[in-house]
């Protein structure tokens, strides 16, 4: 694996399989009466917000320290950054304080990518602008190879098959703000790796303008794609990235590419619904949707902690690197 | 003690123990481990990854023959807790497994092929602590080959192996490996 993870595409299948069946024997730490791992003891974790968010950054500070990694948070606001000290000398601060790892999230898409010029320790992004978001991604693939490979383990004894295997023939469809969705450049890349096969649906408008370059098919029709999706993936509507009318409205929106029970009805009977998250209840999925026996919301969240470990645990679980040791 | 009547010299180096003697080394240790236990009530094997856990297998299976007793088993992976871990690439985990019954209260018994610094014993015991509160702890391995560098003695030992430090011990094992045999070669030779 590379030092930092910046894009899903720094992942080669091994890497990504690696992360996975990591993640997949973390994910009994669970049920376990101490969830805690002394791994990382000793190891410095940031947690570098620029931008909103409660999952993700609740989900790695909850991964660092269950891997017993000492968690510093810092956020936008009530710090330097609010009067005005830019990413570099922010960095440079971090630098000087010994950050083994600092996982990102900034709205200018490439932060990471800069920010890893500057530090010694990993980086990790948690989110760069419009760009990627490759933990997501890895949560998403997790929750899938879980639900549709059948390594959910129900029972303590239950068998490896889904451990070492991909997603091949896995039929993925992703839904709506693609234009806007770091999530949806990260999956793409990431399920395509494995093997699934990725399609887009959207209206022109989200689709980004190098889409065909994409290692995927594209679709500006959902209702013909339902059928014959496993993994329907909804997309947010970014609202707060839109500069200029993308849709005629957001009833107009819902209508056609809203995921409700009547379209939930077209998919299969194995098929599951997925959402990054935070959701927008009635306008990209419909409330009796989101709650259903299908989604997997709530589990793609409860993986992000594991994968996030995993993720943590073979950035910094190994021989530390040249230029950290010194 | 399985003497080496016919050591066999071969690719992989030399064949101490050969796959009868193993059977016969695991057949004496499941009987070891019936006697020291009075009847193997409460016992729980644990195999430690990656031979381990075919052995712990094979020893609860030879216990069930001889005294109809069903002995839980399972798998305890101690990547995590090893001391080592900031001196190599992090590596892919092996499984942690218990028996439903848990193993609290229970008398562990921790199964691997080589014992030899106890670095991996220690970070057994300490991964074990993390899952419950066992009455007792014991250790039963294939090989010992010496060179202990922690305060660590097995209970049950399948074959004492006087080794230098530059030889390198191998267990192959039928589940893994295709065959039983224990190896020896000098450092530089199969990795």
């Amino acid at each position: 694996m590379k030092r930092h993870l910046i894009s899903a595409a720094d992942l080669s299948r091994g890497d990504a399989l690696l992360i996975l069946d990591t993640a997949e024997e973390l994910a009994s730490l669970a049920d376990r009466p101490i969830k805690k791992l002394p791994t990382l003891r000793g190891r410095t974790v940031v947690n570098l917000f620029f931008e909103d968010s409660t999952r993700t950054r609740i989900s790695f500070e909850a991964a660092a320290k269950r891997l017993s990694a000492d968690v510093i948070n810092f956020s936008a606001k009530g710090s330097s950054v609010a009067k005005g000290e830019s990413l570099k000398d922010t960095a440079l601060t971090l630098e000087a304080m010994g950050a083994d790892a600092v996982v990102i999230r900034h709205s200018a898409s490439g932060a990471a990518h800069r920010l890893a010029g500057w530090v010694r320790g990993s980086v990790v992004n948690a989110g760069d602008g419009t760009h990627e978001h490759p933990t997501q991604a890895l949560l998403d693939a997790f929750t899938i190879r879980r639900k549709l490979r059948g390594t959910s383990r129900t029972s303590r004894t239950s068998g490896t098959s889904g451990r070492g295997a991909g997603l091949e023939g896995i039929r993925v469809t992703i839904v709506g703000d693609v234009l806007h969705s770091r999530v949806a450049r990260s999956n793409v890349l990431l399920l395509s790796t494995l093997g699934a096969e990725v399609t887009l649906a959207a209206p022109p408008t989200l689709l980004p303008l190098a889409v065909d370059t994409w290692p995927c098919a594209v679709s500006y029709d959902l209702d013909t794609e339902l059928p014959k999706s496993d993994v329907v993936m909804m997309l947010r509507v970014q609202q707060e990235r839109m500069t200029a009318a993308y849709f005629p409205s957001v009833r107009e929106y819902s209508r056609r590419y809203g995921l409700d029970a009547a379209r939930m009805a077209r998919l299969p009977d194995h098929a599951i619904v997925m959402h990054p998250g935070p959701m927008n209840r009635g306008v990209e999925i419909a409330a009796e949707v989101a709650d259903s026996a299908r989604s997997t919301i709530v589990e793609q969240v409860a993986n992000g902690v594991t994968t996030r470990m995993a993720v943590l645990y073979l950035l910094l679980g190994g021989t530390e690197f040249p230029a950290v040791a010194s | 003690m399985g003497a080496t009547s016919h050591p066999v010299a071969g690719r992989d180096g030399l064949a101490v123990l050969d796959a009868e003697e193993i059977r016969r080394a695991l057949t004496r240790i499941a009987h070891e481990i019936l006697e020291r236990t009075h009847g193997g009530d409460e016992v729980v094997l644990l195999g430690i990854p990656t031979r381990g856990v075919p052995l712990a297998r094979r020893l609860a299976a030879r216990i069930g023959e001889f005294e109809g007793l069903e002995v839980p088993c399972g798998s305890l992976d101690v990547t995590m807790h090893r001391d080592d871990l900031r001196f190599r690439p992090a590596r892919a985990l092996g499984r942690t497994e218990l028996p439903a019954s848990g193993v609290d209260g229970k008398t562990v018994v921790l199964v691997d092929d080589v014992l030899y610094s106890g670095r991996t014993v220690r970070a057994a015991l300490d991964a074990l602590t993390d899952l419950g509160r066992p009455r007792a702890v014991q250790l039963a391995v294939l090989v010992d080959r010496g060179h202990r560098e922690l305060p660590i003695r097995p209970d049950y030992v399948g074959k004492n192996l006087p080794t230098s430090q530059r030889e390198v011990v191998h267990v192959l094992l039928a589940e893994v490996d295709a065959r039983d045999a224990v190896m020896i070669s000098d450092a530089g030779g199969p990795s």
